[in-house]
């Protein structure tokens, strides 16, 4: 236990001398945030410095293994970092779907020689992955994708389309579900397979959304080599890694109705709204709304801290709790979002132009609409919960 | 501050949850309802509950109880929210044991304190007088005439005012500043009228009429409105903790009845317009656990400066343990109204929890007051 005051105590110093000034204050937009890759570029030198520092412990990804480049930090430990993280203020140095989703999966189903290839180089944000699963006809339904990899001796020869690639356009390497055996069943005959987004025959088209973003893409694949070398776990047993992994992406999603420092939705409304003579918002109905919103964030956010606390205690948890954290903190950010336009009344809908930064609010309302849907759509959490927790018959 | 239970707080859930399980099941509650027991209570099962530790889970060692804290009366009160069983643990072990640690003197300590960890007293507190928990509007006062003080007003909603050895009296003293008062309640001045209450709880109706209060009467040895709002602070907390077993435990009965009931051809249980609102329920209900044990935990660490968190737990409890026991009687169908099966119980019960001591509507608008808009 002293160890671990030790480790606070080390840690908060290291972090005070070493996150740069401008890192510890607030992201206004996504643009701030730090994604990495061959072809980045840093937003700040203060950006680069803070990567490189906390990319030199390890502590971008911090409960990895020394020897491929993570902290090798224990549970308890990394959750001291967070905190004192957290009490700093200072920003998350990369943000990566190699730390958030491939890694553990690599770390789990990879060979020594694919964890030393591609583990280092997420840590220091030197390559950039993106996940390609979803298809054109294969959404809720991920099992009957597709895209095929055909055997061609030392390599496979991969041809077919996904949708929904989060950043293909800027990503180096992406993992990809691709099906090796057509004559299995949807399951069983997927494989999980990496490959460099360079190589030839790979295209990447962007798709606007309603929110006038285009974080998403369509990507082709037109006969790709592939080494065989890039498989990662055993041929045909791909989904095992892909639910493996959706449960990250599950973890990752829910955060993102854990918000750190925001101010309260009532803060907000009150500068925005103003307040009565007694004190209270001025929109009876709307601050009504608004409480019961709070209270369930704050019940949300207790339930995450306390699922930490759980795995840490080495507590058993039901895998499948993450569904539940999913669904409920992608349907309180739809709320949070539909709250916030009430709050911004008609300046909010202005689509262009600075009273709105330049609609700011509007496209992210629009983009939290997503939430529900990507990454296994709100019914199919409710379905994983029905089925794994509550062992319902038929589910 | 943990959410999560150790090794001495699992094995207390264990051997309640035991205890009460095996000696009260929600027949107990049956029975005392339609005997019309006159105690609406069993003594006999208190006087076990003490020798298990429960009656004095809040008293101090130095009063012969276990000096546990709001986690471990919260444990307690979890397991009771599961069968029902009526005591006075929550109107005596934790509301007068707090006013009474809180704001009572060395003598009113030490008369009392022990005789409620044995379970020999039941202590009441008389708060509330009005439909709606207005804890601000206090109307009750003493004044001072030739007499001495004089109490005046009436309560409602008392828990176990009726069977009370003695009752704690929330009133305005004469300069207007809420106190505390211990009253005796075979005094001239006092009268209780047993209300038969929706849940078969036990609750009454109190009228102070020109009561002459004795001189050690006022609860004096700490500020009584600062014990006042730490009990009910606890209070709160205790109803959201029961309010959370009461929705486990019809969650449980429904999800093993959608397992069971056959329609159509097929288990109920099948269909997905089912699944998912179970699935939904378990969601409310696990996020409601982590709010309720922050409440517990936050009262622990500091007895008067939990109030936001408690407000979340009461509220978030209030709204759970409803939603659970109207989709439990909706989806048990016709057997879910009717007396025979336990589930109208749980609704009945919930209901009253959801109303004493603010109910959600109370608790989501003093978050916002608390958080200044």
């Amino acid at each position: 236990m002293n160890s671990l005051a030790d480790f606070r105590r080390e840690t908060r110093a290291w972090l005070e001398a070493n996150c740069p000034p401008e890192m510890r204050e607030p992201i206004a937009d996504d643009s701030e945030r730090c994604w990495g890759g061959r072809h980045w570029t840093f937003k700040s030198e203060a950006q680069r410095l803070w990567l490189e520092r906390m990319a030199e412990r390890g502590w971008t990804a911090p409960t990895w293994p020394r020897e491929y480049g993570g902290g090798g930090l224990s549970a308890a430990e990394a959750g001291v970092l967070a905190t004192e993280m957290r009490g700093l203020g200072c920003r998350s140095p990369l943000d990566s779907f190699g730390i958030w989703m491939l890694g553990p999966a690599l770390l789990k189903y990879g060979t020594e020689e694919q964890k030393l290839e591609h583990l280092p180089k997420i840590v220091r944000g030197e390559i950039r992955w993106c996940q390609g699963y979803s298809e054109p006809n294969a959404g809720s339904d991920l099992a009957s994708l597709a895209t095929r990899a055909e055997d061609a001796g030392d390599h496979f020869v991969v041809t077919g389309q996904k949708i929904w690639t989060s950043y293909a356009n800027f990503a180096d390497w992406i993992f990809c579900l691709v099906r090796t055996d057509a004559g299995a069943k949807k399951h069983t005959g997927i494989s999980f397979v990496l490959f460099d987004m360079e190589s030839p025959g790979v295209s990447t088209r962007p798709i606007t959304l309603i929110s006038g973003k285009s974080p998403f893409c369509e990507t082709f694949f037109d006969g790709v080599e592939v080494p065989k070398r890039n498989l990662v776990g055993e041929l045909n047993r791909g989904w095992d890694v892909a639910k493996y992994l959706l449960t990250h992406e599950r973890n990752m999603i829910s955060s993102i109705g854990d918000r750190g420092a925001a101010p309260t939705l009532g803060v907000l409304a009150s500068e925005r709204v103003g307040l009565d003579a007694e004190g209270r918002l001025d929109d009876s109905v709307l601050r009504a709304r608004i409480g019961q919103f709070e209270v369930d964030e704050a019940a949300f956010r207790l339930a995450i801290r306390r699922f930490g606390e759980q795995a840490r205690a080495g507590i058993p948890v039901n895998p499948a709790y993450s569904s539940a954290l999913k669904y409920y903190g992608s349907e309180l950010n739809k709320r949070r979002n539909e709250l916030l336009m009430s709050i911004g009344g008609a300046v909010a809908l202005e689509w262009e132009g600075d009273a709105s930064d330049d609609g700011a609010r509007a496209r992210d309302w629009l983009r939290s609409k997503a939430n529900s849907i990507e990454g296994g759509t709100s019914e199919v959490q409710l379905n994983i919960i029905s089925k794994r927790i509550l062992g319902l018959p038929g589910a | 501050m943990a959410l999560i239970l150790n090794e001495q707080q699992t094995m207390l859930r264990d051997s309640a949850h035991a205890f009460i399980s095996e000696n009260a099941p929600v027949s107990h509650l049956r029975q005392l309802r339609d005997s019309r027991d006159e105690t609406g209570y069993s003594k006999a099962l208190w006087k076990r509950c003490a020798d298990m530790g429960f009656c004095g889970v809040m008293v101090p060692e130095e009063h012969g109880g276990m000096e546990l804290g709001n986690v471990e009366a919260g444990i307690i009160m979890e397991a009771i929210g599961h069968t029902l069983v009526p005591t006075p643990m929550l109107s005596s072990s934790v509301l007068a044991t707090i006013a009474l640690r809180e704001a009572g003197t060395a003598a009113q300590q030490s008369r009392w304190l022990p005789r409620i960890a044995s379970g020999e007293a039941v202590v009441a507190l008389a708060v509330d007088e009005s439909a709606r928990h207005r804890p601000d509007h206090l109307d009750t006062r003493c004044r001072s005439d030739s007499r001495g003080l004089v109490l005046e007003g009436d309560k409602l909603a008392v828990m176990d005012g009726h069977v009370a050895d003695a009752i704690i009296v929330a009133a305005r003293n004469p300069d207007g500043d809420p106190a505390l008062y211990l009253v005796d309640p075979k005094e001239r001045g006092v009268r209780i009228e047993r209300t038969i209450m929706v849940d078969a709880h036990n609750a009454a109706r109190i009228r102070f009429d020109g009561l002459i209060l004795k001189p050690d009467a006022i609860l004096s040895g700490g500020n009584g409105a600062r014990a006042l709002g730490c009990a009910l602070d606890a209070g709160r907390a205790m109803l959201a903790a029961e309010m959370l077993g009461i929705a486990d435990e019809v969650f449980a009965r429904t999800v093993a009845y959608l397992s069971e009931r056959k329609q159509f051809g097929q288990l109920i249980g099948e269909f997905q317009a089912l699944q998912h609102r179970a699935s939904h329920l378990y969601c409310e209900i696990e996020f409601t656990r982590a709010a309720v044990a922050q409440a517990l935990a936050k009262l622990d660490e500091n007895p008067a400066g939990g109030a936001e968190d408690v407000s979340i737990a009461k509220a978030r409890a209030g709204a759970t343990a409803t939603l659970a026991v109207q989709e439990a009687v909706q989806m048990h169908g016709g057997i879910g109204m009717t007396d025979e099966l336990d589930i109208g119980l749980f609704m009945k019960r919930a209901r009253v929890c959801q109303e004493l001591f603010g109910d959600d509507n109370f608790h989501i608008d003093h978050v916002g007051v608390l958080r200044g808009y």
